[in-house]
């Protein structure tokens, strides 16, 4: 699967009641350390099926992301079933996103 | 079935690891750098590099990382993105092992850079995030129209504050010293905001949280408490964010046992980039040397692979 972008419009949908693990990245385009992280998303993305990669755009989706407290950017949550059952800040190597979502 | 052994590893894609990786298949060496995240390294925090020659309008520090690994890949340099676990440089050939598998080689060229020094202040891993930071460039926009602090005195300090002082309402920089380390071109710049309040011979001895966040409930940082050096007068300090520039911490003690480091963790070598092991050179912020710049550190990867080069000649 590819990665998704969405907003607060779909966010209830394709987040909160998906059937699959989602792991949800809070991104801004400008971002340096956001943009190390792209492309092991997608290459997560593309190797894992049974999960949902998900990217909101933090200028775009503000109140997203005060939602969730994001005050730093990345921010990584791995939600299941709609509960947070995992957070990290900063990019993160592949091992430690598989990790997380275990 | 004999295993690979590669001419010359590469560890880190950072300015130093991808000149090295350029200037090693450019003679000729069979290489393969190994990265953790993807390239650029510490200069990915930076949105305007001024002062890396050759970009009269400045480059953004990822662009600029990427293009590094595309000008290193155009003459067969690879990347592997794996995360190095330990590594036996005296062992020959030289083994890594690494979370995808281990790696053969007979030099290594070490270039992990530095990162972030922390503070050491109490809760500081736990609210990193939430209030306290290492990367203005990165975090700012989300104190906008908020109440921040910086700590430290030197040109990073200086650039994170000057640029919050933008965007924020209100800026305290937090410094240990009576006056500031950084360049004169960055304390001018600063002396003139009108939002900046200097907190001088302070430090940061505390940190205090409250709960914030509706759909995942966290604690997040409302203030510090801050300690005049001499006086040992403590205050509290409402701040939103506090954002932490005190110096980097060389990427080296996954090597400490083997290679020879100075007092403050950085790998001993001068320009030849030679350690004390035969076949390891060091190239980058992660060496002991005057001046840490991104033009240094490509400085010392040309020079690296050109040691590896003559090495593998020799034996």
């Amino acid at each position: 699967m590819t990665v998704l972008h969405i907003g607060a419009k779909d966010f209830e949908n394709e987040v909160l009641k998906s059937d699959k693990t989602v792991l949800l990245d809070f991104f801004a385009t400008w971002c340096g350390p956001c943009r190390m992280l792209a492309p092991i998303l997608d290459e997560l993305a593309a190797e894992r099926p049974d999960v949902k990669v998900v990217k909101v755009d933090v200028d775009e989706e503000s109140e997203l992301a005060a939602r969730y407290g994001v005050m730093s950017i990345p921010t990584l949550f791995v939600i299941k079933n709609g509960e947070v059952t995992a957070q990290a800040m900063g990019a993160q190597p592949k091992a430690k996103l598989l990790a997380m979502l275990d | 079935m004999s295993e690979k052994v590669y001419d010359t590893l590469v560890v880190g894609g950072g300015p130093a690891g991808y000149t090295a990786a350029l200037y090693a298949t450019r003679a000729g060496l069979d290489t393969l750098l190994l990265e953790k995240l993807s390239a650029g390294g510490q200069m990915t925090e930076t949105a305007q590099i001024d002062n890396y020659p050759g970009f009269a309008e400045g480059v953004d520090g990822f662009s600029l990382g990427d293009a590094m690994k595309r000008g290193a890949e155009r003459f067969g340099a690879r990347t592997v993105q794996t995360e190095v676990l330990s590594m036996d440089l005296r062992a020959v050939p030289k083994r890594i092992t690494t979370d995808t598998g281990e790696l053969l080689a007979h030099t290594v060229i070490l270039a992990m850079g530095a990162a972030h020094r922390h503070l050491g202040v109490e809760r500081e891993q736990e609210l990193v995030g939430k209030g306290v930071g290492y990367c203005a460039a990165c975090d700012g926009m989300f104190y906008r129209g908020k109440t921040v602090a910086v700590v430290g005195g030197g040109n990073s300090a200086v650039a994170d504050a000057l640029l919050l002082s933008r965007i924020c309402k209100k800026v305290y920089l937090i410094h240990r010293r009576a006056q500031l380390r950084a360049t004169r071109v960055y304390h001018d710049a600063l002396m003139k905001a009108e939002n900046v309040t200097f907190l001088w011979d302070s430090r940061v001895v505390g940190l205090l949280s409250e709960k914030k966040g509706a759909a995942a409930p966290f604690e997040a940082l409302c203030g510090v408490t801050v300690e005049h050096v001499r006086s040992m007068e403590r205050s509290e300090l409402a701040v939103d964010g506090l954002f932490i520039s005190v110096g980097r911490a060389p990427a080296s003690s996954m090597v400490a046992d083997q290679l020879t480091l100075d007092e403050s963790g950085y790998i001993v070598a001068d320009e030849s980039t030679e350690t004390n092991l035969p076949g390891v050179f060091v190239a980058g912020d992660v060496r002991t040397k005057a001046v840490r710049q991104i033009v240094t550190a490509t400085a010392d990867g040309a020079v690296a692979a050109h040691a590896a080069e003559e090495y593998l000649a020799r034996s």
